[in-house]
């Protein structure tokens, strides 16, 4: 494919029209661990698989999900250290707003300022793209909120999605699953049998991350023994 | 004589039941010399937000372009307006990037917040924000205007009795500043309508 002869420089755009290195930053996303959201009438639930490469991994020291603000949280699939530094932006452009308005900063604000620093690594010179897709959930004025975060810049709200190795399956299940009206506990059920379906191996709270954010506005993260409550209730 | 007394300025901003008030003389001076006397102070920000800027009026009118400026871009950003209490804090920031080169202004903020609550609020050339339950003042004629308003004032006033009091401390504290006067610019916002009325005073 001519294609691949434009897949060096990354400002370059390939004849069919396309900018192959955020393709390939896609297909870097496309085989991180799964990682799903689902918004619910009354919040938000995150999740993803938390799989490391070795049972002597101190899996306490791994946080896949991280708070924003308060009231906001974001979830990845893709490469972890690309995820670290957008966490790192993200806030400090939130706090800037805050610094300027003394407000929380509107979920879609910080979403839109994360999407442009992303779209910024596609368009400047010795950079490269970010190998991650960020799922954001907050809970603001407007709502629960739930947008997707591509290596593009492009961003998308869903009521429920899913990214990484397992993508098409989960999606599948979320379609059939998802209803307008559910509850956040009914979310984080839904969420837990989704990422349950292309799971290898035995599922516990030590091995998936769950993320929330209610009407109290606060997010945070599941303990492991929270995870392993709502499994059991699952099963 | 000081940068601030250049011009020439009155402006206060009072608080009633369910409303505000925000009022300004009409003079623009060159020290002793009467420029103009239909020179307009208070400036709209959106339906439920006005400033009034007293102080030297180049920077008084360049800060109200870059607030207005602000303002759209958040408008169009955000979809909705600001809230009187971020902007306060939006020309708190502004005022304090130019530390060492400030702009000769000294604000007045006044607006209707969630709720249609009446905020009012005044900060000096840098940005140091005062918050006030019943009015703020500001210009050459502050000191007088703290006093008539001190003894004029009374809570929750209904919008008529607000500008008649309004009006009298503004007149009144007008009359003992050479450097503000002919005449005055008042207007009374309620969350129902914007009443916008000019007063003549002492001409001089």
């Amino acid at each position: 494919m001519g294609d691949s002869q434009y897949s060096f420089s990354l400002t370059t755009f390939s004849p069919s029209g396309k900018l192959v290195q955020i393709e390939y930053a896609l297909m870097a996303v496309g085989s991180g661990q799964t990682s799903l959201g689902i918004k619910a009438a009354n919040g938000v639930v995150i999740a993803t698989e938390k799989k490391l490469p070795s049972i002597l991994v101190d899996e306490a020291s791994v946080q896949k999900i991280q708070p924003l603000t308060t009231n906001i949280g974001v979830v990845y699939s893709g490469m972890g250290p690309d995820f670290r530094v957008l966490v790192r932006k993200s806030r400090k452009q939130a706090q800037q707003y805050f610094r300027l308005y003394k407000e929380q900063i509107p979920v879609t604000q910080l979403v839109r300022e994360t999407a442009a620093v992303m779209q910024e690594f596609t368009q400047s010179g010795g950079v490269r793209p970010f190998g991650v897709s960020l799922l954001v959930a907050g809970f603001d004025d407007d709502g629960p909120q739930l947008y997707q975060v591509d290596p593009s810049g492009s961003y998308f709200s869903w009521k429920a999605s899913a990214m990484g190795k397992n993508v098409s399956n989960a999606k599948t299940f979320l379609e059939k699953r998802y209803t307008d009206d559910m509850e956040l506990d009914d979310a984080v059920h839904t969420a837990i049998l989704t990422l349950k379906e292309g799971f290898e191996g035995q599922i516990s709270g030590k091995n998936i991350e769950i993320g929330i954010i209610g009407t109290d506005r606060n997010f945070r993260v599941l303990t492991p023994a929270e995870i392993d409550d709502y499994l059991a209730e699952v099963e | 004589m000081s940068i601030f007394e250049y011009n020439g300025s009155a402006l206060i901003a009072m608080v009633g039941k369910n409303c505000f008030a925000i009022a300004s003389d009409r003079r623009l001076g060159v020290q002793l010399q009467t420029i103009a006397t239909d020179f307009q102070r208070i400036y709209k920000i959106h339906d439920k937000l006005y400033i009034g800027l007293s102080g030297l009026a180049t920077d008084a009118q360049t800060l109200y372009q870059r607030l207005f400026f602000r303002h759209k871009l958040y408008q169009l950003r955000e979809e909705r307006d600001m809230k009187p209490e971020t902007f306060a804090n939006l020309v708190s920031a502004i005022l304090y990037e130019k530390r060492f080169g400030p702009y000769f202004c000294q604000p007045v903020i006044a607006g209707l917040g969630d709720d249609d609550k009446p905020f009012i609020c005044t900060m000096d050339s840098i940005g140091a924000k005062e918050l006030a339950k019943d009015f703020v003042v500001a210009g050459t004629a502050s000191e007088s205007l703290y006093g008539a308003c001190e003894s004029m004032y009374k809570p929750d006033m209904e919008p008529e009795e607000l500008f008649e009091t309004v009006s009298q401390a503004l007149l009144s504290s007008m009359d003992r500043d050479c450097l503000s006067g002919w005449g005055g610019h008042v207007f009374v916002i309620t969350p129902t309508e914007v009443i916008e009325r000019t007063l003549k005073g002492r001409m001089d």
